[in-house]
């Protein structure tokens, strides 16, 4: 079965004589283990599209399901990292409550939630901030927080928008390789939305190219990178120059609002 | 050490120099109604004495807590109701701004009507004034959520209870203890003046007493009581405060290091 499945999605804001089709019509499916990313030109309705998945919007037509199950409300199996950190922790709760406060939500036991709580923030590098507030900390270090926290809940899909658009480009190195790690490390389903092309192709295992909106899907393309990467020879392999290529033309492309002809999971010939 | 002299120096010189002033002013002064310091700061132990301490400063604390923690909770509880629908703002917003901009103490004869001349009545007073701010500051701060953490919240399923409290009321908890600030003095205004009206015990019934009854220096003597007291309240509010929004202090002040 697949994790996550979105078909048909379209979402029309409607308000004071106004008509915003933000997004069309989506489909894709995700694959349990998956690390997939969602790239398109700004103000493409990624977050639109990321919140209707996430059960916060209720889509105009079209559905997604997460292992099956209709979504129609934020969904138990599913964990969210937003792009601001700063906003989405509690800075009235120290790193450890921040992070377990869902958990309480879910009705698990107090021995339980301790050990998810110091796991979560062991792997993300924070095992010594659980008693620190966030506003302590530095930006990165809150966003590995949130992550911390999307891991504890343990989600079947772990949506992640935008989460490392506000952070300096070398913390958001760090973070990409976190995020690789995790991945890696613990075979959770990622969905990880971002604008970054080099970000995308970096990380996925598949990108979804996003028109502009109204949405549509432009391009799915496999990244034949090694699973293997490292900032420092990855992002230097000829492959890795091709794949980002490509997607900057197919952005380039869906901004000027031709959508491409080749609609094919087959990635471009080497 | 030298610091800590520099802060006792600040916080002390300007109440010595009014006490100064004052003293100096008043010394040689023959007008009844304006005793010189001495003679009231003479009369004040013979006045507040351990008894009259039990017989009316201590009434006059219980109906300030009684009503200013009835003004606290029903404040904050309609707050959170009107600030948490758009439509029940929407209808109860004009009520609310007509019944904000009645002065308190007009309240008094009426409820005087309703609720008799005994403790009722004052502590209904005394709520009836201390409400408002509150119950707008919780409007305020209920509305002002981040949306970001009620979208937080919302994802990771954190609803009714555990979102009042966790999320909603600590998100809000500046602004309500903002207003719980400005209760705390028209709270202090409100026991004085119900106590004015029809009263047999009270620090504002023994002002009034002082001042019908031509003893002018124990009146003055009760003026510094509630200044005293003012003081002494705003000093425990404060010291709550900073425990309750310790975390916003320091977030506040994290910001203006890194804006």
């Amino acid at each position: 079965m697949h994790a996550l499945v979105v078909s048909g999605l379209r979402k029309v804001y409607e308000g004071s004589g106004r008509r915003v089709e933000a997004v069309r019509d989506l489909t894709f499916t995700v694959e349990a283990g998956e690390l997939v990313c969602l790239v398109g030109p700004s103000g493409c309705g990624k977050t639109t599209l990321l919140k209707c998945m996430g059960g916060l919007l209720t889509p105009t037509g079209g559905e997604v399901r997460l292992a099956g199950e209709k979504v129609s409300g934020p969904p138990p199996g599913m964990a969210f990292v937003f792009q601001e950190y700063g906003r989405s922790l509690f800075p009235w709760m120290r790193v450890g409550e921040n992070v377990e406060l869902p958990l309480k939500q879910k009705g698990l036991s107090k021995a339980r939630r301790r050990e998810l709580v110091s796991d979560a923030l062991e792997s993300v590098g924070l095992a010594d901030a659980a008693g620190a507030y966030p506003w302590q900390l530095s930006g990165g270090m809150q966003q590995r927080v949130a992550i911390a926290r999307a891991l504890a809940y343990e989600p079947q899909v772990l949506l992640m928008d935008e989460p490392f658009a506000a952070v300096d480009a070398q913390t958001r190195a760090d973070l990409e390789d976190l995020v690789r790690g995790l991945w890696r490390e613990r075979g959770i389903t990622i969905l990880f939305v971002t604008h970054d092309i080099d970000e995308a192709v970096y990380l996925g295992q598949r990108v979804i190219v996003l028109s502009a909106s109204p949405t549509v899907v432009q391009e799915q393309l496999k990244v034949d990178l090694p699973d293997e990467r490292d900032q420092l020879h990855t992002r230097v392999a000829p492959r890795f120059a091709e794949l980002r290529t490509h997607v900057y033309e197919q952005i380039q492309s869906a901004k000027r609002g031709t959508p491409s002809l080749t609609k094919t999971d087959t990635p471009p010939p080497h | 050490m030298r610091r800590v002299l520099l802060r006792v120096f600040f916080v002390l010189a300007l109440p010595v120099l009014l006490v100064g002033v004052w003293w100096l002013a008043s010394d040689d002064s023959t007008n009844v109604f304006w005793p010189p310091l001495r003679t009231t700061l003479k009369t004040f132990p013979d006045v507040w004495t351990a008894d009259r301490l039990q017989d009316d400063v201590l009434p006059s604390l219980l109906r300030l807590t009684a009503g200013y923690a009835c003004a606290a909770v029903a404040g904050v509880a309609i707050g959170t109701v009107i600030g948490s629908y758009r439509k029940v703002r929407a209808f109860c917003e004009p009520v609310l701004e007509f019944l904000r901009a009645v002065p308190p103490p007009v309240l008094v004869p009426v409820i005087m009507l309703f609720a008799g001349i005994g403790d009722t009545m004052k502590i209904a007073v005394i709520a009836s004034g201390c409400v408002w701010p509150i119950l707008l500051n919780t409007v305020e701060g209920v509305r002002a959520v981040d949306p970001v953490m009620a979208e937080t919240a919302k994802s990771y399923g954190i609803s009714g209870v555990a979102r009042l409290k966790d999320v909603v009321l600590r998100s809000a908890s500046p602004q309500i203890f903002a207003g719980l600030r400005q209760a705390l003095s028209i709270g202090i205004i409100l026991m004085v003046i119900s106590e004015m009206f029809a009263a047999s015990n009270g620090i504002g019934f023994t002002v009034v007493q002082f001042q019908r009854s031509f003893a002018i220096p124990g009146m003055w003597t009760g003026i510094l009581v509630l200044g005293l007291l003012g003081f002494l309240l705003s000093m425990v509010f404060q010291v709550v405060e900073r425990r309750v929004l310790g975390w916003y202090h320091g977030l506040r002040a994290s910001a203006r290091r890194s804006p």
